[in-house]
């Protein structure tokens, strides 16, 4: 059975259990963004969270991403529509995370990094927590500030950055158990990883068109010659 | 029958009806729009994004002057400098070194008389490659003659007054020669000259001729790859460079009200994009830069400038006039393009461009006005190029007055009317909105900010929008709060009895 599949099988999605399971993980993301330290070592090592809210918290951040094109105020986000594809907005958010955890995964696995790949996707969907929880009410803030009052917005929305950037630090550090100078090596040599895997993916891509082009040329050369 | 109505159908009668229904469609708006602009001038706006935006056009050709309508036995040969004082046009042919006084006969210009020289007592003299001419109120003529290293002040008839010639002053470097290229005076009669190879600014002269010094000097601008090359080279290297000199004026033009507008084209590209390059100044008495930049861009000409048809680069002004109304039309050389731009600095309307038609230059030397029509010379062509505005220009002028005048009402009503004809123009939905706001009517004047992208006046709107909304709805509000704060008390409270009884 495949993942999707499984998680959205019947017998799950009619079992009270796991939706109680998965709200309370849900609710835990607001224990891990105050607590840090704690949470996020209970996170996967006393499996407080589960993949359904990791990935609950993932769609309201991207939804949030949307949202705020078409419902902030034009004050501080200017849109030109003409050049707006939801599916680039999207996914120009939702692979960066994914190569992240991969490549993040890649590095740390090597070195004594105690996280499995499902650990560290929950743990950076989790410290995105702020994010969904400042920049949503920011959307409608907006609407009712000036532009001398957008100070507020800037500050407020600086601050969910922050606190995303700190929750992932720590995230990183409890779930692999590194020091907090281990942990800064690793995430900025994960950037770097990033950078090789998006390489070799655009180096994959370019050379099977390019081998496909060649079989497609050969079989028109063939039957221009045969016919 | 399905398709009863059917209108392209396949009868003889209804194809013929629709050929005479589109042979309509193409020929009535063609008429129509021919009265209110919409000709061949390629006119354009930059909006808020920063993207050309086509626009009807603001001005039309209404007349070109050449050498052969005006009887001209001898043709203009490089012309370099247009003024107009009333009724009369004057057109310094450098070339023949003379300068041609043409009046305003109905539609067309005639030659008055052609000023070849002057008459001092009983002796006189001739020009030599004159460069510009200034004509003050009075009607007294200054004279850029900047082959004779001089520039004259005659009367009207020619005789002269004075002459202003190299100042023996230690700030003026003496190894130069004195080469006048530009001349303006102020009311009190004041010269101020622009000079070639001269970039301390413009040189000041009194009434009586003597040189008081120099305004308007800018600032040396150093560029990164200067400053880079310069820490990288030897001292020996460093001194053989050529010394690093501020910029030269090119061309220079005194409003109304006694300030200087000039453009300069030795600037940096990436320099404009900062405003750091300052192609179009406005100079005040002691030479300070005081051009209002409200816009959303600069005022620099092009936005995006690409290289084909052999051109390349960003807009170089070659010369500037200023209405009454401080609008201000700048000259493009190197496309030949006007750009208007209101007191504000906001562009108006931009069109023109090289070519052989008429309305179109092949090297636009100089521009001035005569009311609201634009003369536009042509020194390659020698040939002067009359615009007048369209309904829609005219409709631009009139707003942009009406507002300047506090009739902020028939303003808004003129800037709908231009709204009518041109829908993207963000400059006038700005000025319903503006008008809007001091009517009160503030989310109306909210909608039509937004439409222009204008954040500031936006917020001014919004902020009132709110003050009200917030008078009117404060019983709703109060409540609101008042609950916010008892319901939980309440709960808290039933909670707490039930949890004791419970125990109990």
């Amino acid at each position: 059975m495949s993942g999707l599949s499984r998680a959205l099988s019947k017998e799950r999605l009619l079992n009270p259990a796991w939706w109680q399971r998965t709200i309370s993980s849900l609710r835990y993301a607001l224990h891990v963004i105050v607590r840090p330290f704690d949470g996020f070592w209970d996170l996967t090592h006393e499996g407080r969270g589960s993949m359904a809210a990791a990935n609950t918290i993932v769609f309201l951040m991207l939804l949030t991403r949307v949202l705020r094109l078409q419902y902030t105020s034009f004050l501080f986000v200017r849109v030109l529509w003409a050049e707006v594809n939801v599916f680039v907005e999207v996914l120009s958010i939702l692979l960066p995370i994914l190569i992240w955890c991969v490549a993040n995964w890649s590095l740390t696995t090597l070195f004594e990094g105690k996280g499995r790949l499902r650990d560290i996707y929950m743990g950076t969907a989790y410290a995105l927590t702020p994010y969904v929880l400042i920049q949503l009410p920011l959307i409608l803030l907006s609407n009712v500030v000036t532009v001398e009052e957008g100070a507020i917005y800037t500050v407020l929305s600086s601050i969910s950055f922050i606190w995303c950037g700190f929750l992932l630090v720590v995230a990183m550090m409890m779930i692999h158990d590194y020091t907090l100078g281990k942990t800064a090596i690793f995430m900025i040599m994960s950037v770097f990883g990033m950078l090789v895997i998006i390489f070799v993916l655009l180096l994959f891509f370019s050379l099977i068109s390019d081998g496909i082009a060649y079989f497609v040329s050969l079989y028109r050369e063939l039957s221009f010659r045969l016919y | 029958m399905k398709n009863a109505w059917r209108p392209f159908g396949t009868g003889k009668a209804p194809r013929a009806f629709c050929v005479t229904l589109a042979l309509l469609l193409v020929l009535l708006p063609a008429v129509s729009l021919a009265q209110v602009g919409f000709e061949n001038q390629y006119t354009y706006t930059y909006d808020y994004w920063g993207g050309p935006v086509s626009s009807p056009d603001a001005y039309r050709v209404k007349l070109v002057v050449d050498s052969a309508s005006l009887g001209l036995t001898k043709p203009m040969a490089v012309p370099g400098s247009l003024f107009v004082h009333g009724d009369r046009l004057y057109v310094v042919d450098s070339g023949n070194h003379r300068i041609l006084q043409l009046k305003k006969a109905g539609d067309a210009f005639a030659l008055e008389r052609s000023i070849e020289g002057f008459t001092d007592g009983s002796s006189g003299g001739t020009f030599s490659s004159p460069g510009d001419i200034f004509v003050t109120q009075q009607g007294d003529y200054f004279i850029c003659d900047t082959g004779n290293e001089r520039v004259l002040k005659l009367d009207k008839d020619l005789n002269l007054l004075g002459t202003i010639t190299k100042p023996l002053d230690e700030t003026f470097d003496q190894r130069l020669a004195f080469m006048p290229l530009r001349v303006v005076a102020d009311t009190t009669g004041r010269a101020f000259v622009l000079a070639r190879n001269v970039n301390k600014g413009l040189a000041k002269f009194e009434a009586d001729g003597k040189f008081t010094g120099f305004i308007g000097a800018m600032p040396v601008s150093r560029s990164i790859t200067d400053q880079i090359w310069r820490l990288l080279s030897t001292r020996a290297q460093r001194e053989q460079q050529a010394s690093l000199v501020p910029t030269e004026f090119d061309n220079i033009y005194i409003d109304k009200k006694g300030f200087i507008y000039s453009v300069t084209t030795t600037f940096q590209e990436y320099d404009l994009l900062w405003d750091n390059a300052r192609p179009i100044r406005k100079l005040n008495t002691v030479g300070t830069d005081i051009l209002v930049k409200n816009g959303e861009y600069p005022p620099i000409g092009e936005l995006t400038w690409g290289t084909a048809a052999g051109y390349s680069g960003p807009a170089r002004f070659s010369d500037i006039t200023v209405m009454d109304n401080e609008v201000y039309i700048a000259l493009d050389k190197i496309r030949g393009r006007l750009f208007a731009y209101d007191g504000q600095g906001r562009n108006l309307w931009i069109f023109g461009g090289s070519g052989n038609m008429a309305g179109y230059f092949r090297n636009a030397a100089s521009i001035e006005h005569s009311g609201y029509n634009l003369l536009v010379l042509d020194s390659l062509e020698g040939s002067i190029t009359l615009f007048e505005p369209t309904e829609y220009g005219r409709m631009i002028y009139q707003a942009t007055e009406e507002y300047q005048r506090g009739e902020y009402s028939q303003s808004a009503d003129s800037w709908n009317q231009v709204l009518q004809l041109n829908g993207n123009y963000e400059l006038a939905y700005i000025g319903v909105g503006r008008a809007l706001l001091r009517e009160e009517r503030y989310s109306e004047a909210m909608q039509y900010f937004k439409l222009a992208n204008d954040e500031v006046n936006y917020s001014k709107a919004f902020q009132e929008h709110r003050k009200l909304w917030v008078e009117d709805n404060i019983a709703w509000i109060f409540a609101l709060l008042v609950l916010a704060l008892v319901i939980p008390l309440v709960v808290g409270r039933i909670r707490k009895i039930r949890r004791e009884l419970q125990e109990a």
